[in-house]
């Protein structure tokens, strides 16, 4: 066990540190592109968020294993550099790199599978904020059974003709492109008749529906295509090899969905809330029943924290087993992260459901708002059944489901 | 950066484990805890001697191993893993760590170079420091002690007891003494010895630094505490392998039971608990080793959060098992049994939470 970073890293951590201090309190002069864009403090310099993406591609704070020539920093891959970027950001409040579809799944898999065309036509200006990307996936009928979706796309003339509808389309009403899956061999079977296309949001015939979720918010859209025509190259493999296109990102949005260390600022931000608040005159951090409870998930949070340590040295370490460490973590961190949002909700009971702009309302709401969002999360990116069916099959090589005769 | 075991720990947890599923497998701990398997466990205890397993603990320059917490913990788990019938956890790990932090130079010569050349075992009574039960409890004064230890651990074999009053000084009594009465008490974990033990004007030793503060026991209670969690780990990760290998195996409705998915769900969830159960007991260990201002608090939750995920594996593992899970034919109430005195130990999960907040002056 050695959790020292070594030299190198120190001196990293330095330069880092001055960057954060030369740019604390920037701000962006535009309007969020997206919800997932960072929120950010008032004061500083202002600046346009390409602005600040090219910076931090400059100085390789952002993009830093891709290539110069389609626009990234041009560096090694080093998950301990992005973690100290990532924790010293976060402590100095600077702007954290954007984030989104685009940059997170859809850059990867052109730099992987693209064409080469594709990749100098994409990739700088996704990484640059300008091109902003939505996921097409899922339909009403192809949720946690991805595979059975229907959209359908003809090929006619040397362009893809598309027709059918996508649902949880966050970012849908902001994003320039969609990267989506339709089915364009529709007698091949299931897996083998998906072909993943590039779909510019301004093509005629495309209809964007905001949905709006249990939060109040319209975090998703419903997605319409009528006789929605794009050219042929706009395909990313070839026709039929979508499911394994898509396949190479899917593992990588599970992976990041949730952080140990938010959660921990959660605990933390929960225990000045109990110091504060009271019932019966009587401060909630000293209530027994809520002091066991608030220790039981701060050690459950510290557990989960410890797993992500692992999880890191495993990327680092060649040949450390990992495996099921990597593979709980969507599951547990989701649970976990209700779990906590739910419990402050209840130690504040009835002043725990104010919503909006109500009076009295504590922390703009928050514990109430994440307890809800969470459960969007529990649900989306394969839902916790289906991590478990993962763990037991995958992780613990228990038998599959017998399938249904004649399905 | 590395997270997780060393080579050397592997090695060395290797060893125990092996050397544990050549002698002590379930026949021969169902023999010793039905009280006829003396010769067997003699086996036992001079075979993990042989390894090391006394010296682990015990400073270099006292004919120890010097090895860390880290290493302890590593062979905990494998104890845990085989319901070994084994102490542990007083006489190789509290003891020497007691010794190294309280004990004067002369007290370590005597008994720390003892405890590396197995002529002297320890059992360990620190319950009244942590939370006194009813007519329990002892007193110190002129060198003597009076009272009445209500739950003294890994007494079979002892030859000293390591003893707590209830402001954490702590003392050393020689088990030969003729005013100490000793009341074996029977748990439902057979694999280790429990006693009360009544002290009548007994000859103490104390340990002159834990007299002045409580950094000496609570020191050593971390540690024990940290021993705990992953003796529970290792167990938890045995019932779990049990249950998925016999939900393979079980066939019921034309198949195996493992393909239903109401099974395969409670072992995902099994698995998903105690997963990160591994990382945090290495976790807690390294930072008792090496980083003293987040011990305490990681050696608290660790315990609790590892008792209470290891209670849940111990219901949900025998289930999966079916009826076959509640005999004891297939032996599963041993982990069941092991696990359910690991969380009393040291303090049950509420009463150590409790100490968590109050090391955070909440």
């Amino acid at each position: 066990m050695n959790l020292n970073y070594g030299p190198e890293y120190k001196n990293f951590k330095k330069e880092v540190i001055s960057f954060c201090k030369k740019w604390e309190g920037v701000h962006f002069v535009d309007e969020a592109k997206s919800p997932l864009t960072p929120i950010t403090k008032v004061g500083g310099k202002k600046i346009t968020r390409t602005k600040w993406q090219s910076i931090l591609i400059r100085e390789g704070y952002f993009a830093r294993s891709i290539p110069k020539k389609y626009g990234g920093y041009g560096g090694e891959s080093d998950v301990i550099k992005n973690r100290i970027i990532a924790s010293e950001f976060s402590n100095h409040g600077v702007p954290s790199p954007m984030g989104g579809q685009g940059i997170d799944m859809l850059v990867p898999t052109l730099l992987e599978l693209g064409t080469e065309e594709q990749k100098k036509q994409y990739v700088e200006k996704t990484l640059l904020g300008e091109i902003i990307w939505c996921q097409g996936y899922s339909e009403p009928n192809a949720g946690s059974d991805l595979a059975s979706l229907q959209t359908k796309g003809e090929l006619v003339e040397g362009n893809w003709i598309i027709n059918g509808q996508k649902i949880w389309t966050s970012t849908a009403q902001y994003s320039q492109m969609m990267f989506c899956l339709v089915r364009t061999e529709p007698e091949a079977k299931k897996h083998a008749g998906i072909s993943y296309l590039l779909i510019p949001m301004d093509t005629s015939g495309i209809e964007i529906r905001p949905l709006v979720d249990m939060t109040l918010k319209a975090g998703f859209n419903e997605v319409f295509f009528t006789d929605v025509r794009i050219p042929e190259a706009n395909i990313v493999g070839k026709r039929g090899e979508g499911w394994a296109v898509a396949n190479a990102t899917l593992t990588h949005e599970r992976g990041s969905l949730t952080d140990p260390n938010g959660t921990m600022n959660r605990v933390n931000s929960l225990i000045d809330r109990m110091k504060k608040e009271t019932i019966d005159g009587k401060k909630l951090i000293d209530i027994p029943v809520y002091r066991d409870k608030l220790m039981g998930l701060q050690a459950k949070v510290m557990a989960f924290q410890s797993n992500s340590l692992r999880v890191l040295s495993a990327k680092i370490n060649s040949g450390q087993d990992m495996k099921m460490a990597g593979m709980i973590q969507k599951y547990y961190g989701t649970e976990l992260r209700h779990e906590l949002e739910g419990f402050a909700v209840d130690v504040m009971g009835e002043i725990g459901t104010l919503y909006e702009d109500s009076p009295h309302l504590r922390d703009k709401g928050s514990w109430q708002f994440l307890y809800m969002y969470y459960l969007g999360l529990i649900i989306g990116g394969g839902t916790s059944q289906i991590q478990k069916n993962i763990i037991a099959e995958r992780g613990l090589g228990m038998p599959r489901e017998p399938k249904v005769q004649g399905v | 950066m590395y997270f997780g075991l060393s080579e050397d720990q592997l090695f060395f947890q290797e060893n125990v484990s092996r050397f544990l599923e050549d002698h002590a497998s379930l026949d021969v701990i169902k023999k010793i805890t039905e009280g006829e398997g003396q010769n067997l466990q003699k086996e036992i205890n001079s075979g993990l001697v042989n390894l090391g397993i006394n010296g682990l603990l015990v400073p270099e320059e006292y004919g120890g191993l010097d090895l860390d917490l880290l290493f302890a913990a590593a062979v905990s788990q494998s104890l845990g893993e085989n319901v070994a019938p084994f102490s542990f956890l007083g006489p190789y790990v509290m003891a020497p760590i007691a010794l190294s932090h309280g004990s004067s130079n002369e007290q370590k010569r005597k008994y720390l170079s003892d405890i590396a050349e197995n002529k002297i075992k320890f059992a360990i009574g620190f319950t009244e420091f942590i939370a006194a039960r009813n007519g329990s409890g002892v007193t110190f004064k002129n060198n003597k002690v009076n009272g009445r230890l209500m739950f003294v651990l890994d007494i079979e074999g002892a030859t000293h007891l390591l003893l707590a009053d209830e402001s954490g000084c702590i003392g050393i009594v020689d088990l030969a003494d003729k005013n100490i009465e000793i009341v074996k008490l029977t748990t439902v974990d057979k694999t280790r010895s429990y006693s009360e033990v009544i002290l009548d004007d007994v000859s103490v030793d104390l340990l002159e630094k834990s007299l002045k503060d409580n950094f000496v026991i609570n020191k050593t209670i971390d540690a024990g505490r940290i021993i705990l969690a992953a003796d529970s780990l290792g167990a938890s990760s045995t019932l779990i392998s049990k249950a998925v290998e016999y939900s393979k195996e079980r066939r019921q409705f034309g198949r195996t039971i493992g393909s239903f998915q109401a099974v395969k769900h409670m072992c995902a969830e099994m698995a998903a608990d105690l997963e990160p159960c591994y990382a945090f007991v290495w976790h807690a260990a390294h930072c008792f080793d090496n980083i003293p201002d987040e011990s305490r608090l990681m050696s608290c939750h660790v315990k609790s959060h590892v008792s209470d995920v290891s209670k849940v594996i111990a219901k949900k593992a025998t289930e999966v098992h079916g009826g076959m899970g509640f005999t004891d034919l297939m032996g599963i109430h041993y982990w069941f049994k092991r696990i359910g005195v690991n969380r009393q130990n040291l303090g049950p999960p509420e009463i150590v939470r409790e100490e968590a907040a109050k090391i955070q002056n909440l």
